[in-house]
């Protein structure tokens, strides 16, 4: 077996008396796209945090390259793109410093490209409003801007598409195929069909939960 | 792992991170900056406190002038409490925290910067107020210098335990009273040595034991704090 | 993680196991219950019949045959609070978390214990219920750190996260703990003049510590009763999904 980029292995998560998954093993290899599909609530945002090692509650074990997550965490993390539920954009912040911030705490994102992101994400223009001026989609926007300025290996994305227009979503979807065809893996959650859904390996929770 | 870190290597590293440390902290002024309330409210509810005391007590300049050195460091340790809520929330609020635990950066330089910047922006201005304080309790003048250094070596230490307050309870929806009761019982002893100093003072007795026992402190509070606060936000940010 | 536990006993690894620990504690307990029930009574009677009226105070010294072995616990059972929670942040044992959370109440229960008696003490040998004595107010302290504690687990609904925080919590009031204990004796000395002062005694004799010694040690086993009952209780609850503690259950 060729070494996958992560490895899971009997992942165990239970939340509130309720187990979320058990037994969940699976392996991401390099140019995969993954999409993690199941009802509310099935513990999808769950398993994308711990996937991200930002929750420990869980039995099992998660490897990166053949080694166990919890041992090679900074360089795990130098190769990681989260996208959570929050978009992690600061409102009195502008799109710009909103990024540059981004560049000092992820090495992996390039400052200076940050004007040619904001207007791949249609923000041109927005550059030096703050962020509580712009809309709920603009201020995900900023945080999605990322995806062009990262050469992260693997990407988390949890419900990246959420207010974001039709055009944005098909430039995203594009985004993430190049990204997979230069040999990056993505693992994502969202409600939108994907177009690009033949190129995608998906598995469900809800079949995979314990109950 | 034999990594050999040459000259140059340790060099960048150390560059780096004070880059980092730059970053963290110019963005932690700015947003305090841009938020102005934040920033002077804990100021007014300082000047507040301290009104209170001649109201409630007695306005008897000698009186005042007695408890002065103990009503202002009380004062300042409830003004930093007040202010200690918005180190961590509005970044917990806003995804911002989870962005900046997921980074490969060292957490622990990280964490100082925003204690740093959190200080410059509540420890700094109430030490640089205090002098109105004193004067509004006639504390004598000899116990000025002596009240403005011990507020200078000491509320950084009140910043750097408050934090992991408020990195433990940044997930609660009613954190503030919450890190009251976890930090108020650390502070005593800053204020038993803070109070001391600026009595020394104002008695013209030797100060530099004081200071040193402060320095100590704040000393111990660099090294440690920031670990338990970084375990704090992780653990904080887990659930 | 199994690569590295190697080095530790097994006993240790045993102890990680809830089922394991509620078993050995439910051996230990009956023990336990004995011996701290022996020396209590032995102590207290000792303590109230056999034991010499002290040369100043008389009689009502003797109560610090409840003080002194109380404030002690309290002390150890912070500490004991913090090495537990520490074990658990560090080797996630579950079981170690439970011992953390089962020792808070126990050791504010005790820290109040020293309070009231050291301030029914010091009415007759002070004329006040209260004076701002070095250890009193040390104890008193202790008491915030505890209730520091408590509130915080009460405030985290998540029982694991909830355990971590105030393992963290402890940790940070253990080293702590020296600091104000010295402070707070510096101020008193700078504020009181010296006086009279609670444990500061001429030498006990054999007849007076001996008795003492007997209700320490018989506090301490009773501290040992209470923590495993609290365990063994934490244990049910927390695993109460396990197949072992449903059958338990069904057989009573």
């Amino acid at each position: 077996m060729s070494t996958a980029l992560l490895h899971v292995d009997k992942l165990y998560c239970e939340r509130d008396d309720r187990i979320l998954f058990e037994d969940l093993s699976f392996a991401i290899n390099a140019g995969e796209v993954i999409q993690v599909e199941g009802q509310n609530g099935s513990g999808k945002t769950t398993l994308l945090r711990i996937l991200s090692g930002l929750s420990n509650h869980y039995e099992g074990d998660i490897f990166w390259k053949g080694s166990l997550l919890s041992t090679v965490q900074d360089d795990f993390r130098r190769e990681l793109l989260y996208f959570g539920h929050h978009p992690g954009v600061k409102a009195v912040l502008t799109p710009e410093e909103n990024l540059h911030w981004y560049a000092a705490m992820h090495p992996s994102i390039d400052g200076k490209k940050i004007a040619m992101a904001l207007e791949q994400v249609g923000l041109r223009g927005f550059e030096d409003s703050p962020c509580h001026t712009l809309s709920a989609g603009q201020n995900r926007r900023v945080s999605l801007a990322r995806l062009y300025l990262t050469s992260a290996k693997l990407w988390i994305l949890d419900e990246p598409f959420t207010a974001i227009d039709k055009k944005g979503v098909a430039q995203k979807e594009q985004l993430i195929l190049d990204h997979a065809a230069n040999g990056g893996s993505v693992i994502l959650t969202t409600h939108h069909e994907l177009a690009i859904s033949e190129k995608v390996r998906r598995f469900n929770l809800d079949e995979l939960a314990g109950t | 792992m034999g990594r050999i870190v040459t000259n140059e290597s340790a060099n960048s590293e150390a560059s780096s991170v004070l880059s980092l440390f730059g970053a963290v902290l110019k963005r932690d002024l700015m947003l305090a900056y841009r938020k102005k309330s934040d920033l002077f409210n804990p100021l007014i509810f300082f000047l507040m406190v301290a009104t209170l005391f001649p109201l409630g007590v007695s306005p008897e300049p000698d009186f005042l002038a007695q408890i002065a050195p103990g009503v202002v460091w009380v004062a300042a340790l409830l003004a930093t409490l007040l202010s200690m809520e918005s180190v961590f929330k509005s970044d917990f609020e806003d995804g911002t925290l989870e962005q900046t635990l997921l980074s490969p950066q060292p957490l622990f330089v990280i964490v100082l910067a925003k204690v740093l910047a959190h200080w410059m922006m509540s420890g700094l201005p109430l030490t640089l107020l205090a002098p109105l304080l004193a004067v509004m309790l006639f504390l004598p003048a000899e116990g000025m210098s002596g009240l403005m250094l011990s507020l200078l070596i000491g509320t950084p230490t009140l910043s750097l335990v408050g934090a992991i307050g408020a990195a433990l309870t940044v997930g609660l929806r009613k954190g503030g009273v919450l890190i009251s009761l976890l930090v108020l019982p650390l502070y005593i002893p800053v204020l038993i040595f803070g109070t001391s100093a600026v009595q020394a003072a104002v008695t013209g007795l030797p100060l530099a034991g004081f200071f040193a026992l402060l320095g100590a402190i704040l000393a111990l509070g660099l090294v440690l704090a920031p670990l338990a606060i970084s375990a704090a936000l992780r653990i904080s940010v887990s659930g | 993680m199994s690569e590295k536990k190697n080095w530790m006993p097994r006993w240790f690894y045993q102890l990680a196991s809830p089922r394991w620990s509620y078993e050995i504690m439910g051996k230990l307990l009956p023990g336990f219950a004995v011996a701290a029930f022996l020396f209590l009574i032995a102590g207290t009677v000792w303590a109230l019949l056999f034991a010499p009226p002290e040369a100043y105070q008389g009689n009502s010294y003797r109560i610090i045959y409840i003080h002194v072995p109380s404030a002690l616990l309290a002390q150890s059972c912070y500490m004991m609070m913090a090495i537990a929670g520490a074990i658990g942040l560090i080797w996630k044992m579950k079981v170690a978390d439970m011992v953390a959370k089962s020792c808070a109440p126990i050791g504010a229960t005790m820290a109040v214990l020293a309070l009231a008696t050291g301030a029914i003490w010091g009415k007759p040998t002070w004329g006040s219920w209260w004076v701002w004595d070095a250890r009193l107010t040390s104890m008193l302290i202790l008491l915030f750190l505890y209730l520091g504690v408590i509130a915080l687990y009460s405030a985290i609904e998540n029982e694991a996260m909830a355990a971590k925080s105030a393992a963290v919590l402890a940790l940070v009031g253990l080293v702590n703990i020296p600091i104000i204990k010295y402070s707070v004796d510096w101020w008193n000395t700078l504020h009181q003049p010296a006086t009279f002062k609670l444990t500061e005694r001429p030498a006990m004799v054999p007849e007076m510590w001996l008795p003492l010694l007997v209700m320490v040690i018989g506090f301490y086993c009773f501290f040992a009763v209470s923590l495993m009952m609290r365990t063994r209780n934490e244990i049910l609850v927390r695993e109460r999904r396990a197949s072992w503690v449903k059958e338990l259950v069904e057989k009573q």
